[in-house]
């Protein structure tokens, strides 16, 4: 944006002769054809950052819907609390860490804090190509704190507080924006031809890896595997789940037709068209798939893998929702569903207790997804060197983290604070406290 | 006095508190309980994996009547409770030693 101003000056400077010329060009108030771009693309990124930021609440009610209701207060905490953590960490490095304009590629030694335009910004200083740093910053900062609402559902009802804030402060400050500056930076990964459209790779697979490495090192719930056998710890509030369900849907709109960047020209917006229906499609295709799938295989279907189900549509559309077709979305959308059923019990005979069943979703999903993208630009090579660079990263380095938070301080709760619940133990608060005390 | 606990199926609450008030039962206790008895329990799926489901969930009835009423209040419910499928329920009878209305300090048979 500065380059081009200076660009300006310089230019006028060179051609003194038509000064004049120049400076009654300037005077003159710039046409829509200028500015119209510039105007839709902040708007595109100003409503998809809002949709996206609805998610959090999505995420909020699915995982309060599917712990035990002696855990819900404090699973709504820990995502208030990750999101208001994502939102600084964002700001103070994650933003610059992860845009950093001309880096080598792989790690920018840009520690700066996000600031934006000044207020009432003229015209000529503005980025008309593109949209306003401030919509920019703000739609990029809700992925990332998608990324972090994804730890906190696999690793709810057993792990401390402060330990797992923590870990949100590295993820979202760190790790989230050094890996996704390698592909939306401009990095080593965009430069090679991979292809993750609104990040079923670099925001929910990398949410998935640091829950399956924290899953590991914190362990199942006390009782869930007990003599070989897998006992089911069913959830709260399924009416909470379902609804979390919804306003994910709602909020993935943003999510992936905000991720266009560009909405000004009649081909930017009808693409944005194109993926908010795709996008629709594969959610629906995947809650299908799961509901006849369990219907198949346990005689009668079960909800919350139907949520699941949708969910996995969307994170498996999300690595490219523009360029399928309806049928080539429902196909996506199905097979993340189907994935679903299958790897949610595949987990639990592994001992990986997952009370949400985020790895499945979003991680096995977003592989999948990722991996779909290459029937459309036929680059397999380039879909698994990120898939395998993103998982690498991102689980070792949550591997170290947590083991190095249990070293320091512990990780989980103690046995009889888990047995009765986090929320009187931790919180002392009640989600539903009206025995007694109403 | 006697003390008739019954044990039935949560559906047929309604019908057997019908049939009650046509014989002249004044007042009972409801409590929604879990139990196992022959019926036993029976399996569920959740996320795939399979778990029993030990305890059934009834409908716990509580009456306090005169001596005189208490056979035809046990045959009104056992008749109407019934469906004959396993899980129907149980009745049990036992004295009561005193009764007390806690408004007016009506005892025995008039606090009923």
């Amino acid at each position: 944006m500065k380059l081009t101003k200076y660009l300006a000056v310089g230019a006028a400077l060179t051609l003194l002769p038509t000064l004049a010329l120049a400076q009654e060009a300037e005077a003159a108030a710039p046409g829509f054809d200028e500015i119209g771009p510039y105007i839709m693309t902040t708007l595109l990124f100003l409503v998809g950052g809002f949709l996206v930021f609805w998610m959090a609440a999505g995420f909020a009610m699915l995982e309060a819907g599917l712990v035990r209701s002696k855990n819900v207060s404090m699973q709504l905490l820990k995502n208030i609390a990750l999101f208001s953590i994502a939102s600084i960490m964002y700001w103070l490095v994650g933003f610059n860490l992860m845009y950093p304009g001309e880096f080598n590629g792989y790690f920018a030694f840009n520690f700066v804090p996000t600031s934006l335009e000044p207020v009432g910004l003229d015209a000529a200083d503005a980025a008309l190509d593109y949209a306003s740093v401030g919509s920019d910053f703000f739609f990029q900062l809700m992925f990332v704190a998608a990324t972090a609402s994804i730890v906190s559902g696999a690793l709810a009802e057993r792990i401390k507080l402060w330990p797992f804030l923590i870990f949100t402060i590295i993820l979202t400050g760190l790790m989230y924006p050094i890996s996704g500056s390698w592909q939306w930076g401009g990095g080593w990964l965009s430069q090679m031809g991979f292809s993750d459209f609104a990040g079923s790779t670099i925001v929910h697979s990398v949410g998935g890896w640091a829950a399956l490495a924290g899953a590991l090192i914190l362990g199942p719930r006390l009782g869930k595997y007990k003599d070989g056998r897998v006992n089911p710890m069913p959830g709260s509030n399924l009416a909470l789940a379902t609804l979390g369900t919804f306003i994910l849907w709602l909020g993935w709109f943003g999510f992936n037709g905000g991720s266009q960047l560009a909405a000004g020209t009649v081909g930017d917006i009808t693409d944005v068209s194109r993926i908010f229906a795709n996008t629709n499609m594969a959610a629906a295709a995947g809650a299908v798939a799961a509901l006849i799938l369990t219907q198949i295989l346990y005689k009668k279907p079960d909800l919350t893998m139907v949520l699941n189900g949708a969910l996995a549509g969307l994170v498996s559309i999300t690595a490219e929702p523009l360029a399928p077709s309806l049928f080539g979305a429902l196909v996506t959308g199905a097979i993340g569903g189907v994935i679903v059923v299958f790897t949610v019990p595949l987990l639990d005979k592994l001992k990986i207790d997952d009370v949400v069943g985020a790895i499945p979703v979003h991680l096995f999903a977003g592989i999948w997804g990722t991996l779909a993208v290459a029937f459309y630009t036929g680059n397999w090579g380039a879909q698994i060197t990120g898939i395998i660079a993103y998982g690498v990263f991102t689980f070792v380095i949550a591997l170290v983290v947590w083991v190095i938070l249990k070293g320091i301080m512990g990780i989980r709760v103690s046995e009889e604070a888990e047995i009765n619940g986090l929320d009187t133990s931790e919180l002392g608060m009640e989600a539903y406290p009206d025995f007694a005390k109403g | 006095m006697k003390l008739i606990i019954a044990t039935i199926k949560p559906f047929k609450l309604e019908e057997v508190r019908e049939a009650l008030t046509t014989v002249g039962v004044r007042g009972m206790m409801v409590s929604e309980i879990k139990g196992f008895g022959s019926q036993s329990g029976h399996t569920e799926i959740y996320r795939g994996a399979e778990y029993a489901v030990n305890f059934v969930p009834k409908v716990k009835l509580e009456i306090v009547v005169p001596d005189g009423m208490a056979d035809q209040v046990v045959s009104t419910i056992a008749s109407t409770a019934k469906t004959e499928k396993i899980g129907d329920g149980k009745i049990f009878v036992l004295d009561v030693e005193s009764a007390l209305r806690v408004r007016t300090g009506e005892t025995n048979d008039d606090a009923l």
